[in-house]
This record gives C-alpha cells, structure tokens and sequence, in this order.
C-alpha cells in the first residue's frame, strides 16, 4: 500500500530516501554516542561508590558527551526540513514523552557542568541525581517512543495524531524502553571498561556481565513481538531477517568477549547491536515514517511526508560536504580523549598517572570557591 | 486556549534561552581574543600571566552560562514540531532547512570544540588548544546566522514559492541573503557583544571597588579586563545602534505595521517627530508626553520629512490584501519594548563613552561612581535583549510567516491540559535553573582570584597516555 503510494508521486526525485536513510543513520549514531552516556549516567548510582568515583565516571563522557547529543538535534533539524509532517506529526503526537524526555537532557547537561562547580556533599549529590534521572528516563523513552512508531499510533487522515499520553504507554512499547533502557545501560557499562582503571573497571565488567544476559533477552523478546507484529500485519516478517538475527547474535556474544577481556571487542558489539536494532526499525518502517494505526491509507510515507525536492536538493549538497568534515573531527576528538580515566586517589603504575597526581584529589577537595556569606551563592 | 498558552510556553522559553545565548556569543569571541593575547605574549612572562589570568577567570562564567544555552536550546529546536505542528507543515521546506544546516555546521563544531577546549589542555598542543576556541566562537557565530535566516524569513519570507498548503522553497541562497538577515544579523551579533563586554566591566568594576574600599592595591586582572571590556563595548555599541537603525529602515518597508506600532502613529503623517516617552492613552489622547520633532521621518526613511505609514491606513490596506481581521499588534507591547530597548541602548552608550573618557585621563580604577553604576549596569544588555525580541516578534502579530500565514493557523491542536502541563514544567524549570545559574555566576564573579576550578592547574606536556585530569 505504502509502496504504491511512494512509486505513485511523481514530483519525488529519489532523494527522499536517501534522506530516510541520512535521518535513519543520525539515530543509530545518536543512539551509540549518547546511549553509552547514558549508561554512564545510569551507572553512576551502580558503580559509583564515592563522589571521586562518580567523577571519573562523568570523566571518561566529560568532552564527548555534548557533541554526542548534537546527533539528536540533527535528527531533529533533518527531519523538520526533510520529512516536515513526520517531524509535525512525531513531536505533536508524542507531545508529554518528549517533554519529559526534554526536562531529563536539560538538568542532565547542566549537571556536568554545575556538579563539579562546588564541593557540598548535597550539592553534589542532588547533580548525581539529575544525571540519573536524566540519563535513565530518555534512555526508556526513546525506546517507547520507536516501538510505538513502527506498532502504529492513531493517526487521522489530516496526520494528525488522535490518542492520548497513554496510547504511548502499551506493553510492546515498554517492552521497547525496557530493551533501549538495557541497551544503553550495558553500552555504558562496557564502555566504562574501556575508559576507566583499576577498581571501577572490574566493578563495571562486572555490572556489564550481569546485564548482558538481561540485556539478550529483552532484544530477544522485543525482536519477536516485532516480528510477530509485522507479520499479523501481513507483512513478510521482518526484512531482512539478518539484520535482527546480527542485533540478537551481537548482544549475546558480549557477556562471552567480557569474559575473555575482550573489551573493545565488547564494545563493538554493543554498537553493532545497537546499530542493528535502529537498521530493524527502520528497515521495517520503510517506506512509511509513522504507521497509523486506523488505516494504512493514513500512513505517513517517505512521499506524502517529504519536503519539496528543492529543499532536498540543497540539504543534500550541505550534507555531503560538511558530514564527513564533522565525522573527521568529532572522531579526531575522541582519538584526543582515548586515555583511561583513573582515580586519582591510588597512584599506581597501572593508572598511568603524571606526578601531578596527588594534587587532584587536593584540588578536588579545595575547587569549593571562598565560601560564600550564607544565604548567597548557589540554591543549595 | 492552546494559542494562548502555546503562545507563552514560546515567548518564556524563548527569553529564557535568550539570556544565554548573547553571553555566549560575545564570550567565546572575548575569550577567543584574550587567549590570542597570552599566547602571543608567550615570551613576555608578566603580559602572558595577566592575559592567561583573564582568560581563566572569565572562560568559568563562560562555562556556566554555556551550559544553559545548550540545553535550552535543545528545547528551542523542538517546541516548534510540539506546539507549532502546522507550522512545521507549512514551513518546513524553507524554515527546516537552516535549522538542520545550523544542526550541522555550528553544533557540532562548538560541541566538539568546547570539548577540547575544556578537557584538551595539556593533551593537545597550544596553537590547537587556541584554535579551539577560535572554532567554538565561529560555531556560535553560525548558529546565529542560521537560526537568524530562519527567522528572517517569517519576518519578510523570501525564495519561496506557495504550492497547495504550503511555502516550498525556490531559491536557497534568496533565503540566506534575505535584507532582512544581514541587519539582524550584524545588530544580534554586536549586542551579543554588549552583553559581555557589559558583564565583564560590571564585574570588574565589582572587584576593583572592593579593592579600594579594602585599601589594597587593585588586581590587575580586572583594570585590563575592564579596558578590554570598555574598548570592545563601544565598538559593539556603536555598531549595535547603527545596525538597529539600519533594521528600522528595512522594517519600514517590509513590515510598516511594526514600525507604525512601535511609535503608535495611527495616522500617516510626513515628517513624523518620535515620541520619547507617552503617558496615558496610546491611541491620540495622551496625558503627557515628549516628542522629537522629524526623528522619526529620519529613522524611517533616512529623509526630513519623508512619509510615515500609520496604522490605520496599513489595517485598511492589509484587509483589502488578506480579507477581514484585525492586523495591528498589542500596542503597548510594541511602543514600550521599542523605547526600553532603545533607552537601555543609549544609557550604555553614555555609559561606555563615559568609560572611555575615565580611561584616557588614567581614572578608571579610581572612579568609584562609574565603576558602581557598571556594576548596576550589567542588567541593561539583558533587558535591551530582551524587549528587542519581543518587540520584534509580538510586533509581527498577527502574523507569524509576515503576510503569509497567521500565528493562530499555526498552533498544534493538542489538548489545553497538555499545553499547561508542559508551560507550569517548562516555566518551573527554567526559574530553578535562572535561581541555580544566577547563584553560580555571582559566586564565581565573586571570587575572584581566589576561586579555583578543579584541573585549572593541571597543565601537563603535550602526551598522549596521561590521564587526564578531572575537571568535572
């Protein structure tokens, strides 16, 4: 039906697709990127034992972490100008998800940066909760808000969507954010083993070894019902079935690389997890963009929701001149930051400390500016 | 009631995001400089402190103020899929574009530049590390191009052609070269400036005066950082008012109403005086008020007597082109936004051209009246920032693409109960989060000298499997 509708307008240049695959490919970097700060985030009330441990956590994330989310805001941008219903009728119709998703990224990125601004225990403390609440909460939601995309939402005629908050909230989309939520967890947790030293890399081998068979199951049981979805729908199943199989196969081999101290390895195979679990939906998706759940005619399709082929046009020459300049520096970044992050309270040879090292954990104690007269100087 | 609410939930955030985003601009820029001046002074061991000082001291207020204006931003790109959704139909071949452009171009490069400008020190060499900040202060310059082009084109849409229900765009490069961008553009960028250049001063000014009230010799640090401010604030000033003024031209032409609205002239007049200031009735019947004569033909139209539309003729003629209705904006709004920002604008020109002068007869750090009213005078960028964007938004009313489509066309149809969710979640956050920066930024403006931030002191040699440092 959807296809018919795609092959049926005939102003299209083809280029629709290739933005559907541009759009597609922003959330599988975003979803790797971010889903690993994220887990980070979630992490911390895990792993983070002290506040000096909960500092070499947001360390290892601290440069990255904002270009990470730049990913969601170029998935939003692309989608405005590529797809402007898709973008309309997603952000409208999933109105309350994305404003919780909204208030979570906002106090967590100002907690990066205002935790470390003063030493109170509570001040502190109060930070590590934003970072928390703020990692856990979209890590759900994302998922909830893909799964519902590809079950199908109430969708009219006008594109516009005509369920409430809880229409969003059914069990195979929270199955959906269960899976994400595990995902970036494990993500995160594997990817503390790459970045940090000594005790908090065991402990988070460890976090990642228990959450890896929980992680298995959900995307196991999250494929299925997609699987089963699809295929109530008359559709032919999930296409192509490598895809799902490969996010499956690659999420169950963690635990095993883990095992064998294949860390990096580990982390691959989170990514390509990941990365296959987007692929999954969007490859199911396509050529739609929102299923609706009323009737297929109402589906918003890569042709009905497209920006005029102009516009296209234009974007498409902007993207394939300055994207691989961002992959090149933002990958230069993080070649930057490869280091292991260590404690610095245990010197050691392993940590790979410089002579400075003792005075870290002195300046941590003393970055408390001169105390200020009570009553001014933060809300704490 | 959704209009309404959406109305304000855009309006708050907004203004909100907006407070931020200007000291952004113009730190990253003095920052920029500043850390030009320690490295280019490397051989001079006093002149490479002082400047490497300044540089620490303000790049903390920077820090915290970034912070906020990412992720305000965020929110920003959204809103207008949320509450805007027929908007975003009707406009997102043209207004989607620079949006998802600036996503690419500018986010990226600050974000990621940022990055290695906070944590990269010792890891990367110096000439990288002051390029970084170089890249993070052209990020923030495009940002601004770009979301200004979209702006831009709801204030006089351009390059675009209607097709069924919606703008398509025609001509991209009509779109970035829009008349309208390059005065707004230049005017935002130049009291972005102000902005930060009056922050700097005022705080300055604040350790200077309680140097002097404490009888100690005054910190060096803040009499050159108060120079820098005083000879970049005038420029920006100057450069502000010509820009502004170069707008109200273009507004005359393009959006008479705003124009009309902003002086509340009901009827077309030829040498039009200004009012300075009304009070009472707006509509003709006013109980005092103060008028220059012909300022406004002047501003207007560049000419002594050259005509002014007033309002009545513009409704008159904005109904025989778009069908019945009212299209004049709240006029209130419009004339006392106008004169604030304007006023603000003047006061710190005096303000800065005072400064000046101090500075020339070697006063500067003794004059205990100008430095106190610097201090009182950080609040006047942000209010003249402020009233600009509301005058300049609510000036456009009703309108929200000018001449093409109306705001109330525009709105989400979502249910008043979500709206109102949303505008007490979003108005709450962002009062704790103004509460928390405010808190922050005045203790770290405080400090002075003696507020430390952790990995400050870390500098390491250039190498490659050192730990880094933990700043956060």
């Amino acid at each position: 039906m959807a296809l018919t509708l795609a092959s049926a307008a005939p102003a299209h240049s083809g280029l629709e697709v290739f933005w559907f695959i541009i759009i597609a490919i922003l959330w599988a970097g975003y979803f790797v990127l971010e889903g690993f700060d994220f887990g980070i985030g979630i992490l911390l009330a895990i792993l983070g034992r002290d506040d000096l441990d909960r500092r070499v956590l947001i360390n290892t994330i601290g440069p990255v972490w904002d270009g990470n989310e730049v990913w969601l805001l170029v998935a939003g941008g692309a989608t405005f100008a590529a797809f402007p219903d898709w973008y309309a009728t997603l952000f409208s119709g999933f109105y309350l998800p994305l404003f919780l998703i909204l208030a979570a990224l906002i106090f967590r990125g100002v907690a990066f940066e205002f935790r470390a601004k003063r030493t109170l225990p509570a001040w502190r403390l109060a930070w590590d909760h934003a970072i928390f609440w703020g990692s856990l909460i979209p890590a759900l939601l994302w998922g909830v808000a893909f799964a519902n995309i590809l079950r199908g939402v109430p969708i009219s005629r006008h594109f516009t969507y005509l369920g409430s908050f809880f229409n969003l909230l059914n069990p195979y989309a929270l199955l959906g954010g269960v899976t994400t939520l595990l995902l970036f967890a494990l993500h995160g947790a594997v990817f503390a083993c790459l970045k940090t030293t000594d005790d908090i890399r065991r402990r988070a081998s460890r976090a990642a070894r228990v959450l890896a068979p929980a992680t298995t199951a959900a995307v196991v049981a999250f494929l299925a019902w997609t699987y089963l979805n699809a295929h109530n729908a008359h559709d032919t199943g999930l296409v192509p079935p490598l895809v799902p199989i490969l996010a499956i196969a690659s999420i169950a081999v963690v635990e095993w690389l883990l095992r064998e101290r294949l860390d990096g390895w580990a982390f691959v195979a989170t990514a390509v997890g990941l990365i296959c679990l987007v692929a999954t939906i969007f490859l199911n998706l396509y050529p739609r963009v929102m299923v609706s759940s009323i009737s297929p005619a109402y589906d918003l399709t890569i042709a009905n929701a497209a920006s005029a082929p102009y516009t296209l046009k234009v974007m498409t020459v902007v993207a394939l001149i300055f994207t691989p300049l961002v992959l090149v520096y933002q990958g230069w970044s993080y070649w930057v930051f490869r280091a292991r992050v260590a404690r610095p309270a245990q010197p050691g040879p392993a940590n790979g400390l410089g002579p400075e090292a003792p005075t870290l954990a002195a300046s941590a104690a003393t970055s408390d500016p001169a105390p200020a007269p009570p009553g001014q100087g933060g809300t704490s | 009631m959704t209009l309404d609410l959406s109305r304000w939930q855009f309006g708050i955030t907004t203004i909100f995001h907006f407070m931020f985003v200007p000291l952004t601009i113009g730190l990253a820029l003095l920052l920029a400089i500043m850390q030009t001046a320690a490295y280019r002074t490397r051989d001079d061991m006093a002149a490479h402190e002082k400047w490497n000082h300044m540089t620490r001291f303000w790049r903390r207020l920077f820090l915290i103020n970034f912070a906020i204006g990412v992720v305000t931003g965020i929110v920003q790109e959204f809103q207008f899929g949320m509450n805007w959704s027929l908007y975003s139909r009707y406009v997102g071949s043209v207004f989607g574009a620079p949006l998802a452009i600036e996503g690419l171009l500018a986010f990226f490069l600050e974000s990621t530049f940022l990055g290695i400008w906070i944590f990269g020190k010792g890891r990367v060499s110096a000439r990288v590390h002051l390029a970084s900040i170089w890249l993070v202060s052209v990020g923030t310059m495009l940002s601004a191009l770009f979301i200004l082009a979209a702006n831009a084109w709801m204030q006089h849409p351009v390059g675009y052609k209607v097709v069924g229900n919606r703008a398509v765009m025609t001509n991209f490069w009509a779109v970035m070269t829009n008349s309208t961008l390059v005065g707004s553009f230049l005017h935002v960028l130049f009291s972005a400036l102000v902005t930060s250049a009056l922050l700097i001063l005022g705080v300055s000014a604040w350790h200077l005066l309680k140097d002097q009230r404490a009888r100690e010799a005054h910190q060096p640090v803040f009499a050159a950082s108060a120079k820098l401010a005083l000879v970049v604030g005038s420029v920006a000033i100057v450069a502000t008012m010509f820009f502004g003024d170069n707008q109200a031209r273009v507004m005359e032409r393009q959006q008479p109403m705003k124009m009309a609205a902003a002086e509340a002239i009901y009827n077309t007049q030829d040498g039009a005086s200004f009012s300075l200031l009304t009070i009472g009735d707006l509509s003709g019947n006013p109980i005092f008020q103060i008028r220059l004569p012909h300022l406004l033909s002047v501003l207007a139209d560049n000419s002594w007597n050259g005509p002014v539309q007033g309002i009545n003729q513009i409704q008159a003629k904005e109904v025989a082109k778009s069908g019945p209705g009212s299209y004049e904006p709240i006029l209130w709004v419009t004339y006392w936004t106008f004169r604030i920002m304007v006023g603000c604008g003047i006061v710190m020109l005096g303000l800065l051209a005072a400064g000046l002068w101090l500075m020339r007869r070697r006063r500067l750090e003794r004059s205990a009246w100008f430095l106190r009213l610097s201090v009182l005078a950080i609040a006047l960028p942000f209010v003249a920032n402020t009233t600009g964007w509301i005058f300049t938004e609510m000036g456009r009313q009703p309108w929200v693409v000018y001449g093409l489509l109306k705001t109330s066309q525009a709105v989400s149809h979502i249910g008043t109960g979500y709206v109102v969710t949303t505008l007490v979640g979003f108005t709450a956050i962002y009062s704790l989060l103004a509460a928390i920066d405010f808190g922050l930024m005045t203790r770290y403006a405080r400090g002075g000298d003696r507020v430390d931030e952790p990995g400050d002191d870390h500098e390491r040699e250039p190498g490659t499997d050192q730990a880094p440092a933990l700043i956060y």
